[in-house]
Parts: structure tokens; C-alpha cells; sequence
């Protein structure tokens, strides 16, 4: 019972201590942010390695998704009578949700993982501490850059995925399945509310690049500077990049969505 | 510095995309005149029953989109539901003797407003009242007396045998 009882509170203990570790971690970063955009060079180099790098997974995978929810939802649709309903069923389920979330884990993945292995290995092999030993600040030369083009990223990445997955849907509907193609768009665009779906989901979006990008480069900062200790920091993002959208989707869809 | 501008080309390439797909959201996917909704006329109209009609339900005449409904709301005095209409602004020459029905677009379909166009000279402006309405059609009413009617008729057929 005791040993138990020690055990919940030195959990408890080192949770809120990287709770709060983080949080410090965050406040430094936004504070370096200005002089990130006063390099903005270092950005783009960031935007190419978070962001173009990731374009083929998330559009490989948006226009599988599409295409698959397609194909589902005319099978049950057509026992209604409503095939013509596919393209706003499509739609609300890639814009209000699928889009955000599934971008949002395939960019921990794909993004995250690196950016956290990357600022882990630095800090491994002490070129974090070189920096400082320079009077270079690694917060604002290192982790800055690399927050700000994962938040820039994010949204886009989450656009292209609903979008390359709505063209997905419309191939396999109209291609495949025999949907009518005016039905398809005027059903979509009539049932869409520009502010009430889509510009929701790109909210969505633009929180979870912030949650998916803070949790990367602070594992990566916080990592133990050992080989064991940069592995565990990449699986650690992974998977708390996916609770916390996961869980954040859904404070978020009662929000929005929750009221009428 | 050939590598730093291949870098900065697929960056503009990779942000150009995003800007792209949303704008396809926007435009393509949604509707894009639901910003221009807000501006507009409204009229009310007094129903006895709305059946399930509910805001943001489309306001036809002739089965043209011409508005939407903005709010529904009970008034204690007349016991009527109070349903707020919006309607575009380009559609300004709505005679005040339209009369508004409620409508369902096939069986499971949405409710929606249907206007019918009035012969008089004078046209609806913001605040006025469309006086002639007409209920929604309840499916589980209609069913009822279409077998109250049916069984009244057969007992009345039975006493005409007799």
C-alpha cells in the first residue's frame, strides 16, 4: 500500500514537473518566435523539411481515404435512395473531422518524429550546448524555426488532405459509381456552411499544428541525451501528439459542434 | 546558394498548394454566397405548426433559393411559431399578399419555405408579416386521419348494408 501509494505520487510528481517544464519550454519559444521571423531563411528551411517533405504521405493518404469513404458511404447510401447525398456526407466528414485529425497524426509521424529525433540528437551529441557556449540562443536558432513552420504547415497540410480526398471521393463516385456529377457538387456546396464547416476545421487544424508541433520539439529538448533516450523521446511524441489531438478533437467537435 | 533556392521554390510550391486547397473549400466545396446571406430583409411569417422546420432551412419561391430562415420562436399570445425570414436582397419585389407554406423536398428530405407569389402592387420590406400560411404537413397526423377517415368509412358502409 505504501510502495503503491509512492509510486502514484512520484508519477504524479514527474508529470506535472514536465507539465510545467513544457509549458516554461513553450513560453521561451514564443518569446524567441520574433527573432525567427527575423531569419526567416532558417523558416524556410524548416518549411521544407515539415512541410513539403510530407506533402506525398498526407496526399497519398487523403485521396485513399476519400476514395474508401466513397465507396462506403454510396453502398449505404444507395439502399436510401440518396447517392446524391455522397458529396455532402463526404465532405463534412473530411472538412469537419477526418481532415484536421488524420493530417494532424499522419504529420506527428511523419514530421514530428524527425523534428523530435533531430533537436534529441543535437542535444545528444551537445551541439545544443555548443550553441550556448557561443552565446547563440539554441531556443530561438534551433527550436523557433522549426515551431513556426510546423504551424504554418499544419493547416495546409490538413487543406490539401481534405481536399485531395474530396477529389478522391468525386473520382470513385462519379468515375466508378455512376453518381451524378451536378448532384455531387450542388448537394455538397448547399449542405457546406463556409463558416460553420470549413473555416471550423481549418480552427481545428491550426490547434492541432500548435499541440503537434509544441509536443515535438519539447520532447526533443527535454530528451535524455543518450541513444535509448532519443528513441524514447520520437515513440513519446508519436504518441502524445495522438492523445492530445484525439482529445482535443473532441473538446473541440462539442465546441463547435455541440450545441442544436 | 543554388540549394537554398531550390528549397525556397518548393516552399512557395508547397504554400501556394495549401492556399489553393483552401480556396477550393471555400469556393467549390462550400458555398461561398453564405457570406452575403447576411445581408437581406427580414420578414416574419406565423405558422399554426413548423413541423420540422429549423433555422438555416432554405426559403424557395418557385423553387428558386431566394433566403433562409434565421430563427424560430413560439409566440405565447397567439400560440403560433414565429419563423424570422431572410430574404436576399435582389429579390426586393415580393408582393405583401405572398403566401408562405411549409415544405418537405421528398420523404425524408428537410423541411424548407416555400413562397407563392400574391397579386398586389405593394411589395414585402424588412419587418413586414407574410399573413397567409400554410402549416407543414405532419406525416403522423395525415396518417391518423387517413385511418380515422377509412375506419368512419367502413363503418358507414357497413350500416349502409344493414
Amino acid at each position: 500500500m505504501d510502495q503503491w501509494l509512492q509510486a502514484l505520487g512520484k508519477g504524479g510528481l514527474s508529470f506535472f514537473e514536465r507539465l510545467g517544464r513544457g509549458n516554461v519550454f513553450l513560453l521561451r519559444t514564443l518569446t524567441g518566435l520574433p527573432s525567427a521571423m527575423g531569419h526567416f531563411r532558417l523558416v524556410i528551411q524548416q518549411l521544407h523539411s515539415v512541410g513539403v517533405l510530407s506533402i506525398q504521405i498526407i496526399g497519398v493518404s487523403g485521396l485513399t481515404v476519400g476514395m474508401v469513404l466513397g465507396l462506403q458511404m454510396y453502398n449505404t447510401l444507395v439502399d436510401f435512395g440518396a447517392e446524391d447525398s455522397l458529396g455532402p456526407v463526404v465532405a463534412l466528414s473530411l472538412v469537419r473531422e477526418l481532415g484536421p485529425v488524420l493530417a494532424a497524426l499522419l504529420f506527428a509521424g511523419r514530421a514530428g518524429s524527425a523534428l523530435t529525433a533531430e533537436i534529441g540528437l543535437m542535444k545528444a551529441t551537445e551541439q545544443l550546448s555548443g550553441m550556448e557556449m557561443m552565446a547563440v540562443d539554441p531556443i530561438k536558432r534551433v527550436i523557433a524555426p522549426r515551431f513556426v513552420a510546423g504551424f504554418i504547415s499544419m493547416p495546409l497540410l490538413a487543406a490539401i488532405f481534405s481536399a485531395v480526398g474530396i477529389l478522391g471521393s468525386y473520382f470513385v463516385g462519379i468515375g466508378l459509381l455512376g453518381v451524378d456529377s451536378g448532384a455531387f457538387w450542388s448537394q455538397m456546396q448547399s449542405k457546406v456552411d463556409l463558416m460553420e464547416d470549413v473555416v471550423n476545421g481549418v480552427i481545428k487544424s491550426v490547434v492541432f499544428g500548435f499541440v503537434a508541433t509544441w509536443i515535438a520539439v519539447f520532447e526533443g529538448y527535454d530528451a535524455v541525451p543518450t541513444t535509448e533516450g532519443v528513441s524514447r523521446a520520437t515513440t513519446r511524441t508519436v504518441v502524445h501528439t495522438a492523445f492530445a489531438v484525439l482529445g482535443l478533437d473532441f473538446v473541440l467537435t462539442a465546441m463547435m459542434f455541440g450545441e442544436d | 546558394m543554388v540549394k537554398q533556392r531550390q528549397i525556397e521554390v518548393l516552399v512557395g510550391g508547397f504554400i501556394a498548394i495549401g492556399i489553393a486547397a483552401l480556396v477550393m473549400l471555400a469556393m467549390k466545396v462550400s458555398n461561398i454566397s453564405a457570406f452575403t446571406e447576411h445581408e437581406g430583409y427580414e420578414v416574419v411569417a406565423k405558422f399554426n405548426n413548423i413541423g420540422g422546420l429549423k433555422a438555416k432551412a432554405p426559403v424557395t419561391m418557385a423553387g428558386v433559393h431566394v433566403g433562409r430562415v434565421v430563427g424560430v420562436d413560439f409566440d405565447q399570445d397567439a400560440y403560433k411559431a414565429v419563423v424570422r425570414l431572410r430574404i436576399l436582397p435582389k429579390f426586393d419585389r415580393i408582393p405583401v399578399d405572398t403566401s408562405a407554406g411549409i415544405f418537405t423536398s421528398g420523404v425524408l428530405g428537410e423541411s424548407y419555405v416555400g413562397l407563392e407569389a400574391g397579386a398586389e402592387e405593394e411589395y414585402l420590406r424588412a419587418g413586414s408579416e407574410i399573413t397567409l400560411t400554410q402549416s407543414a404537413m405532419v406525416l403522423e397526423n395525415l396518417i391518423g386521419k387517413f385511418l380515422f377517415d377509412k375506419a368512419a368509412g367502413d363503418d358507414s358502409s357497413k350500416n349502409d348494408e344493414f
